[in-house]
């Protein structure tokens, strides 16, 4: 890199010189403090080439400031010096100031926005926004993420950490030092909590009032807050191990006779489990002409496809295709497989069916009407009956399809034959 | 703080504060700034600053710590209580009074002397608002260890010891910390009955270090060892009120000196 040094302020443009060739930042310092020493081993020392000024003028380039030209010695450099390791450095920091401009030009931006669209700017509000961009900026990629968007800089910008000390650099917090200092201060809460508990105990047993039977903590319905939920509390990374000390401690707690007295602090740490059964849709009875409750339902396995109506008040017809089911499916395992979802409930004579399947094998049909028959007698059936017909597996599509011949075999998995020479 | 003046300051010291091999000062302990050292002009109060910090150094107990405590009640404390003779340490022969039935006995008389040291340089240090980091790695005593700290105002480091805490505090904790001015150690032992890695770490900063040790520990790297018992829960307790009212005496001591100082320059 050439280039002639015209030196000015102080050491500023001897910083800015060798930062620009070599990246060798950490020099700068002793470059100021040490100049000849270290700028004649730097010249010696490195395969590329830079601007060199002599180190007799450097010294006084830094005690005094005049405006010297220096012819500077040409000396080439390599790209590999050159080159910043750029990861190194982080994530990239976001400042306050940065933030709060950005703030602002959101706000204003809102506003332009809200006057664009013929809305009023007081009242605008993040769904007007979302519905503006997409008018605006129609786009049909399919990653979400990569659509554009509109939203408050605090959604979009990464939280930072502020910075942990005061001006006269003494930390805030008393665990500071700990390197982990919110997942600490949580144990160490929670222990005192532990502590607390014992005490009252001791109290109790004192005083003569110590009982076994005391209000339980409910636990039913709820599990222990995973890794990055709490994570995402203590706004700070903590490994498996920790997580697993911490829920540790929360079940000695639990474990005490008198653990009530913190439950509302325990149950801040549990997350409840959703019930599977409510997911399912169930559709409502309807009723034909002749005031008779039918229900329908739809089912796929492998490539075949199946409608069914389940009628109520029946004894037990089932017809498929317009053919009565032992004539199409002459073998008695498919034929099972059709009144799996009636046997199940014990409505095996009660209701009488009608499907149309198409696609797929023998076998295949057979699944298909098992699952709408299943789906279509959801309506007919009690909460509790649901569940059990999900624990059943009597609603799970099969997800089994063909696997692709792959190339360089002759199936899926078979290899070509294997010959020796 | 006056930077000049403690210079000048150390020279006319007696006892109070020794000086430890580099140390530049407590107050720019800053890690990873420059060598320039800033000039704080204060032309108003730089006597009663002056007074401030070198009014203490005077007297060899200013905070009168030695009311604090007496053998008596480190008798009491089972402060006295070493390890059995087959863990003792080499180096802490110098510190047993004696052995009893194959336990150490420690002198309390050399103890009273090391304690009343080591606590007068603490109360200096808390005296000129340096930063006490308290380390013990005794799972009995982390909760009343790091109560303590908060009560005090000061910090406590009881957890597992990530290795480069103070030798890579500039990556750990990030630019510009302020490493601690002296660590407190309520145990020199880690959870494998070996050294703590912040004693030879903090010998490595410069920090200096006060420490309680018990017959199986290694007295040679801490600055101010003090010879007791680390293991016993009253003795723990014990260490532990004291080190907080020595803080506490120090830092009240410091707000009545400033303000004394204040209102006669303001007089003057």
């Amino acid at each position: 890199m050439r280039s002639i040094v015209r030196l000015g302020v102080g050491g500023v443009i001897l910083r800015a010189l060798l930062l620009r060739s070599c990246a060798l930042r950490r020099s700068v310092s002793k470059m100021a403090a040490s100049s000849g020493r270290v700028l004649k081993s730097f010249v010696q020392g490195c395969c590329g080439c830079s601007s060199v000024i002599l180190p007799s003028i450097a010294r006084n380039v830094i005690l005094q400031k005049p405006a010297v030209t220096v012819l500077a010695r040409l000396v080439c450099t390599s790209s590999t010096l050159q080159r910043k390791n750029i990861a190194a450095a982080g994530p990239e920091k976001y400042t306050q100031e940065f933030i709060k401009k950005q703030i602002e030009e959101f706000n204003i931006g809102k506003r332009h926005l809200a006057n664009m669209m013929g809305e009023d700017p007081e009242t605008f509000t993040q769904e007007g926004i979302d519905r503006a961009i997409a008018y605006l900026f129609p786009s049909g990629l399919f990653e979400k993420r990569a659509r554009p968007v509109m939203k408050h800089p605090d959604e979009i910008f990464p939280k930072q950490r502020a910075v942990q000390w005061g001006e006269d650099g003494r930390p805030f917090h008393f665990l500071f030092y700990t390197g982990k200092q919110s997942y600490y201060s949580l144990m160490h809460d929670t222990f005192g909590k532990f502590l607390d508990i014992q005490k009252y105990q001791d109290r109790m047993r004192a005083e003569g009032l110590f009982s076994q039977e005391t209000k339980q903590v409910n636990l039913i319905g709820s599990r222990w807050m995973i890794k990055e939920e709490l994570e995402e509390i203590l706004v700070q990374p903590i490994s498996d191990h920790d997580c697993l000390r911490f829920i540790q401690l929360l079940e000695r707690i639990l474990a005490l006779p008198y653990c009530s007295m913190e439950e509302e602090y325990i149950q801040r740490f549990r997350r409840a489990l959703e019930v599977q059964s409510k997911k399912q849709k169930i559709e409502p009875l309807q009723y034909d002409e002749n005031e008779v409750a039918f229900s329908t339902g739809e089912g796929r396995r492998k490539t075949a496809t199946a409608t069914t109506i389940v009628r109520d008040n029946g004894s037990g017809n089932i017809t498929v295709n317009g053919v009565d089911y032992l004539h199409y499916f002459p073998v008695l395992q498919d034929r099972e497989q059709l009144m799996f979802p009636f046997q199940f409930l014990d409505r095996l004579g009660k209701h009488d069916m009608e499907c149309k399947v198409t696609g797929g094998g023998r076998s295949a049909q057979a699944g298909a009407i098992r699952l709408a028959t299943a789906r279509a007698l959801l309506s007919f059936v009690t909460e509790n009956e649901v569940e059990s017909m999900r624990q059943a597996g009597l609603l799970t599509p099969d997800p089994r399809v063909k696997e692709r011949q792959k190339p360089g075999q002759e199936g899926a998995r078979r290899k070509f034959t294997w010959n020796k020479r | 703080m006056a930077v000049g003046l403690l210079k000048k300051a150390l020279p006319r010291l007696g006892l109070a504060v020794p000086a430890w091999p580099g140390v530049r000062c407590m107050t720019s302990r800053l890690y990873g700034t420059a060598a320039a050292q800033t000039q704080i002009h204060q032309p108003d109060n730089s006597v009663g600053s002056d007074k401030i910090l070198t009014e203490p150094l005077k007297h060899p107990d200013f905070f009168r710590l030695s009311e604090l405590f007496s053998l008596k009640d480190l008798f009491d404390a089972r402060v006295h209580l070493g390890h059995k003779i087959g863990c003792r340490h080499r180096l802490m022969e110098q510190y047993l009074f004696g052995c009893r039935l194959e336990q150490d006995i420690l002198d309390l008389d050399q103890t009273m002397e090391h304690l009343q040291q080591a606590l007068n340089f603490t109360a200096h240090v808390a005296y000129r608002r340096g930063i006490i980091l308290f380390v013990s790695r005794n799972r009995q005593f982390t909760h009343l260890i790091e109560s303590m700290a908060r009560d005090c105002g000061e910090y406590a480091h009881c957890r597992y010891w990530q290795g480069g805490l103070l030798t890579n505090a500039n990556v750990q904790y990030g630019k510009g910390v302020r490493l601690p001015d002296l660590i407190v150690f309520l145990s020199t032992l880690n959870n494998v009955f070996q050294q703590h890695v912040a004693v030879r770490d903090a010998a490595k900063m410069n920090i200096p270090t006060v420490g309680i040790v018990d017959s199986n520990c290694n007295p040679s790297l801490l600055t101010y060892p003090v010879p007791g018992n680390d293991d016993s829960g009253p003795a723990v307790e014990l260490y532990c009120k004291l080190f907080r009212m020595t803080i506490n005496r120090a830092k009240d001591k410091r707000k009545q000196m400033e303000i004394l100082y204040g209102l006669k320059s303001q007089n003057d």
